[in-house]
């Protein structure tokens, strides 16, 4: 047996990196975070902000599964806005913006405090193979980390190009190189690699901007935190400025456009629609005449401003023009240009669902490098890399999740499956269970899970057993007090004299009725606490949506628990289509479920494949 | 577990129909139908009620108790006379009961698989049978969407995409400069989407044109003798003949038995180039039918003339006015008969070797999707009312409305949302 240094190494110390070693360390693994400099770990790249609509909901997951994401941003957060507070618990997200510098030491603080992780300061240069999977990593200076798995978090580095209008140097974030001895070793490899783009806008001066003339955005007065184990907001909250393009700014933007890499021809990779750069928002919507920009302090003692909205890969000297023709910024200085970078990803269609490369055992992908873009994203990703990296050098079962579990579930499907067109970004409207997946249940739905597999600390153990005794009781109470119709409407709800006897939970259903009528009426009810009281609402809210949705989660986990063999073929297949045979023969997927959501594949098609499994297998028996 | 329903015998022309129920609820719709589920392994005679009490047909009716059954569940079989119109009315009457659904392509199997009510090894003939089986919904959905109903889901298909754009938008980009109640616009596209679905789903059961069997289409330049063929075969004057050429505007049908199977013959506007805007639309109408047909006869008008068509394996093509061109091998002639008994042996032994589409279950299963659909948008309608605090109760009626129509309008999956989203919104901070 060979003496292993670590048995994860984690490479790359970003928001996928972070929670990768975090949830490595976690899982019982001795872990060692490879990053070119310790001080850069946790560092936000681009916007200061994490959460969102459904961001914000991978955030509660990884929190709920003792991730590392929640609480930093808890920690650093200093404008904390729940998204969409007057819609339903189902799509609310919550967000904050948050202090960049605390951000970072908060991570670093997160990771100082696991005693089985090793930060080592250095560059991968390659990866060391033996016996035909990943035995650990060669560093530049030619030194090795022998380990069990390696989890790559490149994030943009990875033949990374910054691109300022027409000027192109290498650089995997504005300051630091990009990774292309780690580019050749994934040649190597044979993976189907892409490229893609993203950008960012010009970081300004915050004393130089004219603040007295904007308008602003404040926090929320009641401060949602991402943590289940959190109270409220740990520094200063803050107000961002709003200010908007005008016609002068658009008119500079266009007499340029042929100088900005994008439009000059200087990019090839595919950029996200979401995130489109002012030079796409003023050519794609040429009659809009003016967009709003967020003016995002970066810290609470730096002066660093992010304009979020104009992220551009035009010259600098047209950077400032059009900077200074907006509103409130006409003496705003630039303190780093905005600029777009390109970089290489891998198809994640060549990943298994726990993130493994299926063709090199022991290699974990998380993050951009899997063609995502978000913090969030990359954080999740980690989460499942990190993790089953752990388990398998420590010969446990490896840890997958469900479209019907998790928006962690949805996005690696939808990656390992469906492979991405632009950079992926997570939406609410992604999850087809969206309303059972909801930010104020993931730990609900998570956290059991996170116990049985011993990765959550012990307060986290306590507040979630205690909250979900509270829940129970509240349940109990519920159930036990209820009406006639006639009762019901002396105490002035309304309901239909159909002398049926009503609970309190069956009143707390329907629209018109909320839990503060009810507690009016039963001092039991008003006896809950505020947040029993409040999860109780929301899940009364989606019930019967929920209860017809079991039948699709039924057909799901069915499907999902019949797996295919590894190594069963397609080719001798008859009656299955050749694109849909290329297909299956591409992805190898590990469950019928998987198989069901390849594009082109009907139910006939999948009862056939189905019998083809149960031969395959009565063969094999 | 739903309980799903399905015609097990070919469709057609049939003594005896076999329609099987599967699933909990199995002999509950049988009960309501049949009034009593006779005991388990007894066959016994019931008369088939609908639900207004309207006689149906005498049946013999089966019990079998799960797992000692086809699919291993509970299992009934109604067998029953074998009109495709019994048959429609029975179905009906079942998907009426709301009890059980139509059974997708090939889930009857699919459950004997997952109950082990099925050797793996004796199903080596399934492949082809799920092959023919999708091959023939993909047909038969060309041919109900050929027709008016065609550009109608087109329309629905918009609609339905951004309406559901539009509530997405509000939801997962509440933070950018989009517009907060979108009451009014979703609910001008979701009304008329309602009132076709009404309008249609009261259609279902009148639908004329809706017949099981094959269809044959007689192709050919103007003139080339399609309706005097039609004529000799059907044995009367079923289509207008005369020597003026474009005389058949119209795809005219008749229904024959061919050598006992049920074949529909199309007789079709002649393919030509023409000025003539009715008579274009009815050359357009010829290779869409054309199109959708199981075997295509092209009569030449002289010899060697080259199908203007793609022609696909088991078509024919013969030259038309075989009697004025001399006794050749391919020549044949409405007006003496020449060659007409060897088309007819031809057009069976193609026909005997595939499988008859089955129109009046793939119709009976678009009107099941119609009204789950439109049950949805009632549903979702309420929710658009309610403005924006309910958008995402909406958006999920909405998303179940879309996919139950999957069927008609095609599959419309999140990224097409996104798409249209992206497309018409200015997003990105």
């Amino acid at each position: 047996m060979k003496h292993l240094d670590f048995d994860v190494v984690v490479i790359g110390g970003g928001h996928a990196g972070s929670d990768a070693a975090h949830a490595a360390a976690r899982a019982g693994a001795r872990v060692a975070l490879l990053t070119l400099r310790a001080d850069t770990i946790g560092v936000m790249s681009c916007n200061p902000a994490i959460g969102g609509l459904g961001k914000g909901h991978l955030v509660r997951e990884i929190d709920a599964l003792g991730g590392a994401m929640g609480r930093v941003a808890d920690a650093s957060g200093i404008q904390f806005r729940l998204l969409n507070r007057r819609k339903g618990p189902a799509v609310q997200g919550p967000r904050t913006q948050s202090d960049r510098k605390l951000y970072r030491l908060a991570m670093q603080a997160e990771l100082a405090c696991l005693p089985s992780l090793s930060i080592i300061e250095g560059e991968a240069a390659d990866l060391i193979m033996n016996a035909g999977r990943i035995g650990g990593v060669r560093l530049e200076d030619g030194s090795e980390i022998r380990a069990g798995a390696v989890v790559l978090t490149t994030g943009t580095f990875l033949r990374g190009i910054i691109h300022i209008g027409d000027v192109q140097r290498p650089g995997g974030r504005m300051g630091d190189k990009p990774s292309n001895l780690l580019a050749e070793r994934i040649d190597a490899f044979g993976l189907p690699l892409g490229r893609l783009k993203t950008g960012t806008p010009p970081r300004l001066n915050g004393k130089t901007i004219n603040w007295g003339i904007l308008d602003s955005q404040p926090a929320d007065d009641n401060p949602v935190m991402f943590s289940f184990l959190s109270k409220g907001p740990q520094v200063r909250q803050i107000a961002c400025g709003i200010t908007h393009t005008n016609a002068a700014t658009h008119r500079i933007i266009r007499d340029n456009l042929d100088r900005s890499a994008m439009y000059g021809g200087h990019i090839e990779g595919i950029g996200p629609r979401y995130c489109p750069s002012i030079e796409d928002k003023i050519v794609r919507f040429a009659d809009k005449e003016s967009h709003q920009i967020f003016l995002e302090p970066e810290g609470l003692d730096d002066d660093t401003v992010y304009p979020n909205g104009i992220s551009t890969s035009l010259p600098e000297d047209v950077q400032h023009d059009y900077v200074h023709s907006i509103r409130g910024l006409e003496q705003a200085e630039i303190l780093q240009p905005g600029y777009a970078i390109e970089y290489d990803y891998v198809d994640p269609r060549a990943l298994s669902p726990v993130l493994e490369v299926k063709d090199v055992p022991g290699l974990f992908l998380a993050g951009q490098i899997n063609g995502t873009t978000g913090y969030e994203e990359a954080a999740a990703q980690g989460l499942v890399a990190g993790l089953n990296a752990a388990h398998q050098v420590l010969s446990k079962d490896p840890v997958t999740f469900s479209r019907s579990d998790s928006y962690i579930g949805v996005m690696i499907d939808d990656l390992v499956t469906r492979g991405v067109a632009e950079p992926y970004r997570m939406f609410t409207s992604r999850a087809e269970f969206r309303l059972t997946l909801r930010a104020d249940n993931a730990d609900q739905r998570l956290t059991p899970r996170a116990k049985e597999l011993g990765i959550v600390s012990q307060e986290r153990v306590q507040t979630f057993d205690a909250k979900m005794e509270r829940l129970a009781r509240g349940y109990d109470t519920m159930r036990a007090l209820s009406v006639t119709p006639t009762e019901g409407r002396a105490h002035g709800l309304n309901i239909n004299q159909d002398g049926q006897r009503r609970t309190a939970l069956d009143l707390l259903s329907f629209p018109d009725i909320t839990i503060e009528n009810l507690a009016a009426i039963w001092p039991d009810v008003n006896a809950l606490n505020t947040e029993t009281k409040a999860q109780l609402s929301r899940e009364a809210l989606y019930v019967s949506y929920i209860e017809r949705q079991q039948r699709d989660v039924a057909a799901l986990k069915r499907d999902e628990a019949q797996r295919i063999p590894d190594g069963f073929t397609y080719d001798a297949i008859d009656g299955l289509s050749n694109e849909l045979r290329g297909k299956l023969s591409h992805i190898r997927p590990q469950t019928l479920g998987q198989a069901g959501r390849i594009e082109g594949m009907t139910p006939a098609a999948l009862t056939l494949l189905l019998t083809k499994i149960r031969q395959h297998e009565r063969k094999r028996a | 577990m739903d309980t799903i329903f399905a015609l097990a015998t070919a469709p057609g022309k049939a003594g005896v129909a076999v329609i099987r129920i599967s699933g909990p609820a199995a002999f509950g719709v049988a009960g309501a139908l049949a009034g009593s589920v006779p005991s388990v392994g007894t066959a016994r005679l019931r008369k088939l009620l609908d639900g207004q009490g309207g006689h149906l047909d005498d049946a013999l009716v089966l019990a079998f108790q799960g797992p000692r059954s086809f699919t291993g569940e509970d299992v009934v079989e109604l067998h029953t006379h074998g009109s495709p119109a019994t048959v429609r009315s029975v179905l009906a009457a079942i998907g009426a009961t709301d009890l059980a659904r139509m059974a997708e392509p090939g889930e009857f199997t699919r459950r004997a698989l997952e109950n082990d009510r099925m050797d793996v090894a004796q199903v080596e003939g399934l492949a082809d049978l799920i092959d023919a089986e999708t091959e023939a919904q993909r047909v038969q959905a060309l041919r109900v969407l050929s027709g008016g109903l065609g550009q109608l889901v087109e329309q629905w298909r918009e609609n339905l995409l951004r309406a559901a754009a539009l509530l997405e938008v509000t939801i997962d980009f509440a933070d950018e400069e989009v517009p907060v109640d979108v009451t009014p616009e979703v609910t001008s596209l979701l009304t008329p989407v309602m009132a076709d679905l009404r309008r249609e789903i009261a259609g279902v059961d009148v639908a004329e044109r809706i017949r099981d069997g094959f269809e044959v289409a007689i192709l050919g330049a103007p003139n080339a003798g399609k309706s005097t063929l039609l004529n000799m075969l059907a044995g009367r004057e079923a289509a207008i003949t005369s020597d003026i050429a474009g005389t058949t505007r119209d795809v005219i049908e008749v229904r024959m038995d061919l050598r006992g199977l049920p074949v529909t013959v199309l007789d079709t506007a002649g393919l030509r180039e023409s000025g003539d805007a009715v008579e274009r639309i009815g050359i357009d109408r010829a290779r869409t039918r054309a199109e959708g047909a199981d075997i295509r006869v092209f009569l030449q008008s002289e010899p060697g003339e080259v199908p203007p068509i793609s022609m696909r394996d088991g078509d024919i093509v013969l030259l038309g006015k075989g009697d004025l061109h001399g006794n050749t091998e391919c020549a044949i002639s409405g007006v003496t008969g020449l060659g007409v008994s060897s088309l007819i042996d031809q057009l069976a032994d193609t026909l005997s070797t595939r499988a008859a589409r089955q129109v009046t279950a793939t119709h009976a299963r678009h009107g099941e999707a119609m009204a789950d659909s439109l049950r949805s948008l009632v549903a979702g309608m309420d929710e658009v009312q309610a403005g924006p605090d309910r958008t995402e109760l909406a958006a999920e009626h909405l998303r179940s409305a879309i996919r139950r129509l999957d069927s008609l309008i095609g599959r419309i999956d999140v990224e097409m949302v996104l798409g249209e989203i992206f497309s018409r919104f200015c997003l990105g901070k």
